[in-house]
């Protein structure tokens, strides 16, 4: 029956299955992934946005959403946050007197609300049936809700709470921004960008909004500069990857005087980058932007899964461990049978 | 029947079905089923508190991360058993493992209520749709494998009470495997539901966002199977009116304390490594929820430290209890007290909510009574009623 050296070798085989499965292997480390090269985004200028929601609105229509209410008389979509079906909102911070725009003291600014379009996002890593995806030649991430099982993984791990759940419909699907992609067949970039009327919300490829977001950053306050409105198109570029045919679109340029900016291209590197990429003058954890690592939790998380269920080496290890100690011990329970039973047994 | 010595064979306890216990159980399960009928035709909100900070409530931190850790009984004694070759707690095998099916199989049932789309659960086995470096991926599959892998483990109970002779000694002869199987499964999916939080990043409090989560996860689960046997034997031989197998108790309890210990070296050692510590010592509900739980787990070494206070059932139920909340409040501070996504989100189950959860115990309590009364489970002893 039991011996000490069995006991030993059960302590060894199970230390060894315990170990396999939590010890750290750096070589299998799972690095944050960055943007793809074509990557479509956004670039949101804080300065720029006068808060008229006509981003909003138009978000609505593309997306074939209903209004939400939060007031008593229910006369016009008023949402509060972004919903299930509500998928890009403009929030507004106040400060004191709220004297000046974009000031952090005495002021009040404005902030989108709607994906990031992670370059490592959190929701495609977690969720279980790809049913959140990311393109690999754009970057955009999308929803297949006929693939969906609406597990709300995605609604947890998500650091800019951004996917939604419709927790009003017995079928209830996730609702976030993608970019407008059903539009892009058509020609059509963002319906968000497209009717911003001071180019607060300006599309393009992510490489080429951050050229624009640092230049921003290096104007003098006050200063008049130009600013593009709609798409923003380096050398007139006519096909995008995946064979998209922008429509044509007339240089929408104005001239300002730029605003005072923090020196920060929000979405650069956070959580190894996202193709919505943000200017502001307030610091941007007060207008909630969360303060995010260069690492993505993504890769954290899927570097324990590789080290751990890589190849199933580590489990099969295990497996072999303790079948080996357990037929030995099983096998020794069955033959003691006999006498076991004589004296009350124990057996199954 | 006769009176035997406390190692018997296991037999069916016999008595009636009908009591107020199984009574109670059966009306509540009745309510849960009332409230499911409402969820399913009027979508989660009708019937739960859960929105878009909380998207996760009790359907899935109770019934199923510490559902499961509570059914870790099967897991933790067949280990002693068969890994570490300790015959001598073969009589706590099949009451431990049928506890074991039951938290399982319910929590597998269980998170079908709370997928939004259950319909598309299949997606998840499918390899076209699969996702394997999805955690929840990982722990539905290693899941799913376990509650079959923990009914062929005990179909010789079902196989002895229809004299079935020939279908048990051929499952008998594979058995060693089920067992590695029954082993190796819970190691990966208990490890993997701390892991779950992972992927969720900064909105996870430093006290329990660590790469070290899932050996946390995975001790704890070893150390509640321990904790539920406790607490299981002592709540089950004063409602059967047996004998309490203290002779098996007191050596468990003790390596339960060898576990604990190591836990606690680790869970503090990453703590002080990560100088994540600092963070609970903030003026807020956080810290303090951490404490209860870090005090829940410390308590059974002063409850049963000693090897006299081991062999006092009062104290080792105590630990039990002890140890089962400190599992609960580790997994609650994990998912819920400690995860913060932005203002403005407040959780706390809706009533119809809680009524689910209380029918899904409900309903594991009443199948361990129908099973323990009518088939071979407990260790046979003159039943008094
Ligand atoms: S912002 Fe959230 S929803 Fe959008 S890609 Fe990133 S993780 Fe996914
Ligand atoms: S809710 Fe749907 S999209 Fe989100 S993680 Fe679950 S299955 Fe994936
Ligand atoms: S890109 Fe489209 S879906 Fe996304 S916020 Fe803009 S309008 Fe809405």
């Amino acid at each position: 029956m039991a011996t000490r050296r069995d006991f030993l070798k059960g302590v060894l085989a199970s230390s060894a299955a315990a170990t396999a499965i939590s010890v750290s292997v750096p070589v299998a480390a799972r690095e944050t992934r960055s943007r793809p090269p074509e990557a479509l985004g956004l670039l949101y200028d804080a300065n720029l946005c006068v808060g008229c929601k006509a981003c909003v609105a138009a978000c609505k229509t593309a997306n074939e959403n209903p209004p939400e209410f939060s007031t008593e008389d229910r006369l016009w979509d008023t949402p509060l946050d972004t919903s299930g079906y509500t998928f890009n909102i403009i929030k507004m911070y106040r400060n004191g007197t709220m004297e000046q725009k974009d000031a952090e003291i005495n002021g009040y600014a404005f902030m989108k609300t709607s994906c990031m379009h992670c370059a490592d996002p959190s929701c495609v890593s977690a969720c279980p049936v790809s049913a959140m995806t990311k393109n690999p030649v754009t970057g955009v991430v999308g929803y297949d809700a006929s693939i969906c099982i609406g597990c709300r993984y995605c609604v947890a791990a998500c650091p800019f709470g951004i996917p939604k759940y419709q927790y009003d419909q017995p079928a209830g699907k996730i609702g976030k921004c993608e970019l407008c992609r059903h539009r892009h067949k058509d020609g059509k970039y963002s319906a968000c960008a497209e009717v911003c009327p001071t180019g607060a919300t300006l599309f393009g490829r992510t490489e080429d909004l951050l050229v624009e977001a640092k230049r921003r950053l290096a104007l003098k306050p006050g200063e008049p500069a130009k600013f593009p409105r709609g798409h923003l198109r380096a050398a007139n570029l006519k096909s995008a990857p995946n064979g998209i045919q922008w429509k044509d679109e007339a240089d929408q340029s104005y001239e300002t005087p730029a605003g005072k900016y923090i020196q920060h291209v929000y979405g650069e590197k956070e959580y190894g980058g996202t193709q919505v990429l943000k200017l502001s003058g307030v610091p941007f954890v007060k207008v909630g932007m969360p303060d995010l690592p260069p690492e993505a939790a993504a890769s954290h998380s899927e570097t324990i899964q590789t080290m751990l269920y890589g190849g199933l080496a580590l489990p099969l290890a295990a497996l072999g461990a303790l079948t080996y100690v357990a037929k030995r011990n099983v096998v020794a329970d069955d033959s003691d049978e006999n006498a076991d039973n004589a004296k009350g047994g124990h057996h199954d | 029947m006769t009176k035997q010595a406390v190692h018997a064979a296991p037999s069916p306890v016999g008595g009636v079905l009908t009591n107020t216990a199984t009574m109670v159980c059966g009306f509540l399960v009745l309510v849960m089923l009332a409230v499911l009928v409402v969820r399913f035709f009027g979508g989660l909100g009708a019937v739960t508190n859960l929105n878009d900070g909380y998207p996760w409530g009790i359907w899935v931190v109770v019934d199923v991360v510490i559902g499961s850790a509570f059914a870790c009984g099967g897991f933790s004694v067949a280990m002693l058993v068969y890994i570490f070759n300790k015959g001598e707690y073969h009589p706590l095998i099949r009451p431990a493992l049928l506890a074991s099916l039951f938290g399982y199989t319910l929590a597998g049932v269980g998170v079908i209520f709370d997928l939004g789309r259950w319909w598309n659960f299949w997606h998840i086995f499918w390899p076209g749709y699969a996702n394997p470096t999805s955690v929840m991926f990982e722990v539905a599959v290693c899941i799913s494998a376990y509650i079959v892998v923990m009914w062929l483990e005990f179909s010789p109970v079902f196989f002895e009470k229809l004299g079935m002779k020939d279908a048990k000694k051929k499952l008998n002869r594979v058995l060693f495997f089920l067992v590695a199987l029954g082993t190796v499964l819970p190691m990966m999916h208990q490890s993997s539901l701390g892991t779950l939080i992972v992927v969720m990043g900064v909105q996870i409090n430093p006290l329990w966002q660590t790469q070290v989560i899932p050996l946390l996860f995975l001790l704890s689960a070893v150390i509640i199977g321990y904790g539920v046997v406790l607490f299981e034997a002592c709540v089950t031989s004063s409602a059967y009116r047996r004998s309490i197998e203290l002779h098996l108790l007191e050596p468990m309890a003790k390596i339960m304390l060898g576990v604990l210990s190591v836990f606690l070296v680790v869970r503090f050692g990453d703590l002080l490594i990560r100088g994540a510590l600092r963070h609970a010592f903030s003026l807020n509900f956080t810290a303090f929820a951490f404490w209860v739980e870090i005090a829940c787990f410390v308590a059974p070494l002063w409850i049963i430290g000693s090897e006299a206070a081991r062999r006092m059932p009062a104290r080792l139920f105590l630990s039990g209890v002890a140890i089962m909340l400190g599992g609960i409040f580790m997994r609650l501070n994990a998912f819920l007290i400690g995860y913060q996504t932005g203002d403005g989100f407040n959780y706390f189950p809706a009533f119809p909510e809680l009524m689910v959860t209380v029918g899904m115990f409900a309903l594991e309590v009443l199948g361990y009574i129908i099973i323990t009364r009518r088939f071979p489970v407990l260790p046979r002893e003159e039943a008094t009623h």
